[in-house]
């Protein structure tokens, strides 16, 4: 443990301290889980806007990184399975002055949530997307998702997965997202930086942070937490402006990170005011 | 045109009349989905709502209209969706998260005959009993039936008072021959309807707990953006409305949630009588099938038959007193209803074997006819 050089020094706080709901920590993630480092990568974010904390909601769905809105202290929503960005955007175009982000994992915002992912992005809607990519169902035990790779193992998929996975910026382009990036959550701070972007724009922004889930998922894969990580690094292609359909995280091509996608698209909440209630804008 | 209350008299349709009620309520946000006979509620909602400075939004299905109602409510907005049996359905796990975050919210089922796809565009009441008990789980919920596109509005009204009240989802438990039947409607000058709207929290905002109750079990509702940082989760939750996974707070909540309902049934309970005073037999009825009802007490009247009629305007909370009071007095009860079977149930629940309760319904698709309402009545055991 380092000490402080200076007995004087009274103990400072954690420059997060103020984003985090203290009373409830400890939080429930298992050691070597990445979601705490996409949360804090979240919280960083949020301060590093200057946007007043009341101006912001977040809206999770159901499992491990659904916890999120949990811990956050700021107006939070822990809502039903799949059914975030729904939540989110109904909160939205009630108050379109608000700043909402969802913060939810694969199997949430792609398998149950798939369908309310695509209208959201195809409306534009006026909402910050993190998805935390952990190949799997933490939560119920490692169960096989519509992200986890081909021919890995799950426990219900225990000889390989025979499905293909999603390529989830792809499908975010597909629908109509306007910015789409995607870290890891070893690269913190780009991570970070990506997500404060995002809060700042208008439009719906999808970040895909991609974490280990080493109890789950890598046990079941022969992958430590530091493998994980060390895959992160290792295979870590920074190339901004990629295409999406090149992608697929499986793929031989490495791990492809970077922003993809920042273009400027009328919101929703925009289009409709300017032609149902013209006389406000 | 751009007044919340549209003052005057109608000649309208039930789903017309509910989304001006609705408007007149002080509604500001509709998370819609299209599904006869429902469809004209989000239609006309749909050109109302920017009227007044609301939002519509079509989602992509009942889930994400649910869904979306609830968020537009912790906005601070009186929310509201309609639909029917099949969307009805698709809703009740988000209805189960609105009961126990203690969402204001209004739901309109414009009732078809079921199972599944059914009869869309023909009247039932069989979701009656999905309307108590359609989530997962204990809890108590507010319903209500409209008999007439006059209560169409009436009731959306009230559904939003109560709803606003007892922080609480609250339905409207119509159907397709009410729902399209169009009559005269007559809307009251806005300074004569009453609305309600929850009760805001005031005092320290460190200290503030989200669900700890006022004097009527109530908890006061911030909204997004006041400033209280609130936490809200499906989970059971404490009175500051963390979650606690143990069996005592499972109790505390649902004692509280099931509470508020059941201690205040006589603030929350409507039932109209209709020539009981001296009555024998007594029919139990709501919605359309009490329109038909009337005329069949009639009709049995002047046949001899000393016949009077309950009607249900409140369902759920289920008006035991009521019934039991009935069951004291009468000779014999005749739940009349487009079903197999439901509310029957719970009214032979409540006469308790003291009078004979038999039920009048059918499978669905049209009204019950009074004839079949006074053949009962000359039945060997309601004599």
């Amino acid at each position: 443990m380092t000490r402080t050089p200076n007995a004087a020094v009274t103990p400072t706080v954690h420059p997060l301290e103020d984003l985090v709901r203290m009373d409830r920590i400890p939080h429930i993630w298992c050691p070597g889980c990445g979601i705490g480092s996409v949360f804090t990568a979240c919280l960083t974010a949020i301060k590093q806007t200057g946007i007043p904390y009341e101006h912001f909601a977040m809206v999770s769905g159901i499992g491990c990184s659904g916890r999120g809105a949990g811990y956050i202290n700021i107006d939070s929503f822990h809502t039903t399975h799949g059914r975030a960005i729904p939540f989110a955007t109904g909160i939205k175009m009630a108050n379109p002055k608000l700043n909402v982000i969802v913060f939810s994992g694969d199997g949430d915002l792609f398998a149950i949530g798939g369908n309310h992912f695509i209208h959201a992005a195809r409306r534009n809607m006026d909402i910050t997307v993190v998805c935390v990519n952990n190949l799997t169902y933490g939560m119920t035990g490692g169960q096989v998702a519509a992200t986890t790779p081909h021919k890995a193992r799950s426990s219900t998929t225990t000889a390989g997965n025979p499905e293909t996975p999603f390529n989830l910026p792809l499908l975010a382009y597909a629908a109509g997202a306007t910015y789409i990036a995607r870290w890891s959550m070893f690269h913190a701070r780009d991570l970070a930086d990506a997500i404060a972007a995002a809060l700042r724009r208008r439009g719906f922004s999808f970040i895909e942070a991609l974490s280990p889930c080493p109890v789950n998922y890598g046990r079941r894969n022969r992958e430590t937490a530091l493998d994980t990580l060390r895959h992160y690094q290792e295979k870590a292609i920074i190339k901004n402006g990629a295409h999406p359909a090149e992608l697929d995280i499986s793929g031989a091509r490495g791990l492809i990170l970077g922003k993809f996608l920042d273009i400027e698209k009328p919101t929703h909440d925009e289009v409709y005011k300017r032609m149902y209630r013209p006389e406000e804008v | 045109m751009t007044s919340r209350v549209h003052t005057g008299e109608h000649f309208i349709n039930g789903d017309t009349a509910c989304a001006e009620g609705a408007i007149a309520a002080g509604c500001t946000f509709f998370g819609g989905y299209p599904i006869t006979p429902a469809t004209e509620v989000a239609e006309h909602i749909s050109v109302r709502l920017p009227e007044v400075g609301g939002t519509f939004i079509q989602m992509e299905d009942e889930i994400a209209a649910m869904t979306s109602v609830l968020g537009g409510a912790w906005t601070g907005a009186k929310s509201m969706t309609a639909t029917s049996g099949p969307g009805f359905s698709l809703m009740m796990e988000t209805i189960g998260l609105a009961v126990v975050t203690e969402t204001p919210c209004v739901v309109v089922n414009v009732q078809r005959a079921g199972p599944s796809t059914g009869l869309p565009t023909q009247g039932a009441q069989a979701d009656m009993m999905q309307a108590r008990w359609g989530s997962h789980g204990d809890y108590e919920i507010i319903a209500v039936a409209p008999a007439s596109p006059q209560e169409m509005f009436d009731l959306t009204i009230t559904a939003f008072n109560l709803s606003e009240a007892y922080r609480t989802p609250v339905f409207i438990m119509a159907d397709e021959i009410v729902g399209h039947m169009s009559e005269r409607v007559v809307i009251p000058e806005a300074a004569k309807i009453r609305t309600v709207s929850r009760p805001k929290p005031t005092g320290r905002k460190d200290r503030f707990r989200l669900y700890r109750p006022g004097p009527n079990g109530v908890a006061p509702m911030p909204a997004i953006g006041d400033g209280y940082r609130i936490h809200v989760t499906g989970l059971t939750h404490d009175e500051k409305g963390y979650p606690v996974m143990s069996v005592e707070t499972q109790k505390e909540m649902i004692e509280r949630i099931t509470g508020k309902i059941r201690n205040n049934i006589n603030d929350i309970v409507m039932t109209e009588s209709y020539r009981l005073s001296d009555a024998e037999i007594a029919v139990v009825s709501y919605g359309v099938s009490a329109r038909t009802s009337f005329t069949a007490v009639d009709e049995a009247r002047k046949r001899g038959i000393r016949a009077g009629m309950l009607r249900l305007v409140t369902v759920w909370p289920f008006p035991e007193k009521q019934i039991r009071a009935l069951a004291q007095k009468v000779k014999g009860i005749i739940t009349v209803e487009i079903n197999m079977g439901q509310i029957s149930r719970e009214v032979e629940r409540c006469a308790a074997g003291r009078v004979p309760t038999i039920g009048v319904g059918h499978h669905g698709g049209a009204i019950i006819p009074p004839e079949d309402v006074i053949d009962a009545m000359g039945r060997e055991d309601m004599r």
